[in-house]
């Protein structure tokens, strides 16, 4: 077993509130790839938020919405994202979301195994990528690094 | 031309260059699943022993991989040994005189391309190119020839074991993905195939990210 999980933080900015007509194939999705990522292999962990569906809200902007979750490894992730029902939801992005531009929508980085991340910490990560590009603290699928190693006793 | 890496993709393509070790080679791609020498031994015409010294060939030239399995799907004492099987290797070979980075530069275009957010442009230009194609009664055909590599799951559903872009579509996949299903269903489109076939979105591990479906038989309408 590895001692560290893999956690991942992903960002979009809606073009409308959830509750818009445009945006019903985008909120219905939800609880389906929320169940989907629930029973996929290797998954570990989910921040909920406060609606349950796992969008979490930008206390300083209402259409920027984050995900926040943990995986046993990259590979467990890579599957649920790209290798599933969930990578139509991806190719339809630009329906529902506004694009990032230069600025990371995702990113991912290790943490010990049982530990749980926050939005904060996320944000913060984003924000590393943003400012050094990829780093074993803050990375993307495009360039992974490995997992930290426990220091032998 | 002339890195360490070049040249192992230079040996590993040169093993095809006899032409009964580039039939078994195709022989292996063309199977819908692993396949073991019998099946190319029947399939070129050749004796077992001569199939398995070309298959292993290839094994070592990276072309090919190895995996055992029982093919009589009985388990326990008796089922007999596993049989070598063989697929084709993940690893991608190139070679390039002069050098040339193609893949360097699809990786800047598709970043850009997710950066400004023209995933849209991608798509309508990629259906309009499949749509180019000739007519084609055959969407298995159609998409060989394309390099998809299909086969028939049931009667009504075609896989593709074959991604055309596939480091590209592994590096972005939402741009590469959606480009590739607009560019299928413009083939199908321009083949003629649309009434009879629906290209989806339908990822799964190992294969392409689009599959297609038969469309049900619609009651003909008559015109009002």
């Amino acid at each position: 077993m590895t001692d560290f999980h893999l956690a991942q933080m992903n960002t979009a900015r809606l073009r409308a509130p959830l509750e818009d007509p445009s945006m019903i194939e985008f909120a219905e999705g939800l609880s389906l790839m929320n169940d989907l990522a629930d029973r996929s292999p290797g998954f570990v962990w989910r921040l909920a938020g406060e609606n349950g569906d796992g969008t979490i809200v930008a206390p300083t902007d209402p259409s920027r919405i984050y995900t926040l979750s943990v995986w046993e490894s990259p590979e467990d992730l890579r599957a649920y994202v790209y290798q599933s029902g969930h990578l139509d939801y991806l190719r339809r992005r630009r329906d529902w979301f506004v694009p990032n531009g230069p600025r990371a929508a995702l990113v991912l980085w290790w943490l010990p195994a049982g530990k749980v991340p926050t939005l904060r910490q996320g944000i913060s990560r984003l924000g590393r990528l943003d400012g050094n590009g990829p780093t074993p603290d803050a990375f993307t699928f495009r360039q992974l690094f490995p997992a930290p190693e426990l220091s032998q006793l | 031309m002339t890195s360490p890496d070049d040249l192992r993709d230079l040996d590993a393509l040169a093993s095809l260059t006899d032409p009964v070790r580039r039939r078994a080679y195709q022989a292996i791609a063309d199977a819908a699943g692993p396949a073991g020498r019998d099946d190319v031994a029947e399939a070129l015409g050749i004796g077992r022993t001569l199939a398995a010294f070309h298959l292993d060939k290839l094994v070592a030239a990276g072309l090919l991989a190895v995996s055992y399995a029982r093919r009589s799907g009985k388990t326990g004492p008796g089922a007999g040994r596993p049989a070598k099987l063989y697929q084709v290797a993940a690893a991608e070979h190139a070679v390039s005189v002069p050098p040339r980075a193609y893949r360097g530069a699809a990786e800047l275009l598709a970043e850009a391309l997710e950066e400004a957010g023209a995933e849209e442009t991608l798509n309508r230009v990629a259906q309009r190119h499949g749509r180019r194609t000739p007519a084609c009664a055959d969407a298995t055909a159609l998409l060989t020839g394309q390099g998809y590599g299909p086969v028939a799951a049931g009667p009504d559903r075609i896989e593709l074991r074959n991604c055309p872009f596939h480091r590209l579509a592994e590096q972005f996949p939402p741009v590469i993905c959606g480009m590739n299903l607009a560019m299928i269903s413009g083939l199908l489109d321009g083949a003629g195939l649309d009434g009879e076939w629906t290209a989806r979105m339908d990822a799964a591990p190992g294969r392409c990210c689009v599959t297609l479906s038969k469309n049900l038989r619609e009651s003909p309408q008559e015109a009002v």
